[in-house]
């Protein structure tokens, strides 16, 4: 089996950076694709040849299914790696490329679809023996049968969106008499953010934990985790700092179990490539499935920190039909890694500051480690994702790791817009974070705007 | 002007920074152009020999803003003819008017026409035939009637 001759990156950013890094190191040739606005971007020329796609709008470029796979064609690419966001889990676009006989980097098509119906998903992995939180079985058909099954699990509840995932367009309802409004609600939002109306039902468990796993899988089968991340600091259920391993991780025992139960929820959908389970745990230590995402994850140099696993080198080889080359025994875990993303945003009220950076310094040394497009002189444009940076600090144990990222984070320099920095410092301060006493409603607990208190 | 002066004129622009040159000289124009990046520039160079006075002049690339250049609006292979033994849609110099079909766009076996913007005058044609095009790529330049 042959590793690919070129790769074409449906993404922009950090990411696509990473990729073609990968790329690069497994001496594979590298495409990048780019909108009219980001003819200055960073990845373009890290890339061995570049196509613009279209204009600044991501759905005329970076969501242009047509002009992607045309860039692959005119370049001759054998296969398209989407990163995160953007197309890669849009299941169209994974059997466009199939098609047109063209390899997405990712797991199969089928696999995108089911988990991109979270109810589906939820009501797959339940049949298979994975746990998940007492809920309906499937889409509710009416408001009758929400209400029937609310009353069963007992308020409060959760109505989520079976198009949605990542936390978009979730409803906590407390009582009975709140339900008929907020499903109509949550109905509406649903369709206009996903197309999709269906939505289903979840209890609701406080102080819940959200731990997901590392999963690599080959063509044949063959499935490991590559252990736990844990990323409950989230702010309106975006993430904002993930680590590995989680801080209730106490025992081997735990840490064992939910591993094997994302391979476990990874096997029970023929799940191939690359993926994460992602669990949320409750304060006495119960797991529980609540979606896999399909893709690449942001936070994945958490993982290749503790593990010492290139884990998109492995997608990479995995995609061109190699066999895992590891075995869950060779899997190790090794010290802490804390992931700290870094938005151009306010600090205080995380409204997204775009513009020129004026200045750019760096963080370095053992154990610290970024991943950004950012460089001197570059414009932040305001019309994608604020992500611009990844600190990642990898010490022996948590409190070394989070004595780096303190350090990290004074060394780390942008000037010219605001960025989140401050606001991680912040956190990293936090005598709660510093004990590791902290739920997914961490950030909003702390400060009602999310600003955090000393 | 004789064949040898217009070569003492290409290696004169070899040898400098210039990337466009026009002579006139007794109702003759020659413009002598070495890529197509724009560099406005303007530096009067002396021909020796010549005995009549004349006025050799580096243009200035300005002059082609009065030119309109149709872009591709997608990624794709160009084709300057609807089949491969067909003749091509135009040829420099051809009129053309607002809508006509200038040359195809390959995307993904689908032929996409990409029509004039202009009613106009066919000034260059900036792609080979069969060179694959990206989104915003010059392809015409047409100076409008």
């Amino acid at each position: 089996m042959k590793l690919f001759k070129k790769i074409l990156i449906a993404n922009r950013g950090e990411i696509a950076i990473r990729i073609i890094r990968a790329c690069k190191e497994l001496g594979i040739k590298t495409v990048a694709v780019y909108s009219d606005i980001d003819r200055e971007s960073l990845h373009l020329r890290l890339a061995d040849e570049s196509v613009c796609i279209g204009p600044a709008s991501a759905n005329q470029s970076y969501l242009n299914i047509p002009a992607i796979l045309s860039a692959a064609e005119i370049t001759d690419a054998d296969a398209i790696h989407p990163g995160y966001g953007f197309l890669s889990e849009n299941y169209h676009f994974a059997e466009a490329c199939q098609t047109s006989g063209i390899t997405f980097i990712g797991p199969s098509a089928e696999n995108i679809r089911l988990g991109g119906d979270k109810a589906k998903a939820r009501h797959t992995m339940r049949r298979k023996g994975v746990p998940v939180v007492s809920g309906s079985d499937g889409p509710v058909p009416d408001e009758e049968t929400a209400i029937k099954i609310a009353k069963k699990i007992g308020f409060p509840i959760v109505l989520k969106a079976s198009a949605g995932g990542g936390g978009h367009g979730m409803k906590i309802v407390k009582e009975e008499k709140d339900l008929e409004q907020a499903l109509y609600m949550a109905q509406r939002e649903a369709l206009t953010a996903f197309g999709n109306s269906e939505i289903y039902i979840e209890e609701y468990i406080p102080e819940m934990r959200h731990i997901e796993v590392q999963i690599l899988a080959d063509n044949k089968g063959n499935t490991i985790h590559l252990n736990e991340r844990d990323c409950s600091i989230q702010r309106r259920h975006q993430k904002l700092i993930e680590e590995s391993p989680s801080p209730i991780t106490k025992t081997e025992k735990f840490k064992k179990r939910i591993g094997e139960l994302g391979v476990k929820a990874a096997r029970a959908i023929k799940y191939r490539n690359v993926g994460t389970v992602e669990f949320i745990v409750d304060s006495k230590g119960n797991m529980y499935f609540i979606e896999i995402n399909t893709r690449i994850q942001v936070e994945h140099p958490v993982t290749e920190a503790v593990t010492g696993i290139d884990i998109i080198k492995e997608q990479i080889k995995l995609a061109a039909g190699l066999p895992l080359e590891y075995k869950q025994s060779h899997i190790k875990s090794s010290g802490h890694a804390i992931e700290c993303r870094i938005n151009a945003e306010d600090p205080d009220r995380f409204i997204p500051s775009s513009g020129l950076i004026t200045h750019l310094s760096l963080p370095g040394g053992p154990g610290v480690r970024v991943d950004t497009a950012l460089y001197s002189g570059y414009v932040v444009p305001s019309q994608y994702d604020s992500l611009i940076a990844k600190l990642i600090a990898h010490g022996k144990d948590r409190t070394e790791a989070i004595m780096k990222m303190k350090c990290a984070l004074d060394e780390f320099i942008i000037e010219g817009i605001k960025t989140t920095i401050p606001f991680h410092k912040k956190v990293l301060d936090n005598q709660d974070f510093i004990d590791g006493n902290f739920d997914t409603h961490f950030v909003e607990k702390t400060n009602s705007i999310g600003h955090i208190n000393k | 002007m004789e064949l040898d002066d217009l070569k003492e004129l290409i290696e004169l622009l070899k040898e400098t920074d210039i990337t466009e040159l026009t002579i006139e000289k007794d109702g003759t124009k020659v413009k002598v152009k070495r890529q197509k990046f724009l560099a406005p520039l303007e530096i009067p160079v002396q021909k020796p020999q010549q005995a009549s006075p004349e006025h050799i002049l580096a243009e200035s690339e300005d002059d082609t803003q009065r030119l309109v250049t149709i872009t591709s609006p997608i990624v794709g292979t160009f084709y300057r003819s609807p089949t491969p033994d067909a003749a091509a849609f135009v040829e420099v110099g051809a009129q053309v008017s607002k809508g006509q079909v200038l040359c195809i766009v390959e995307a993904m076996k689908l032929m996409n026409e990409i029509e004039s913007d202009v009613d106009g005058i066919v000034t260059k044609i900036l792609i080979e035939n069969g060179q694959p095009v990206e989104y915003g790529e010059p392809l015409f330049l047409i100076e409008p009637l």
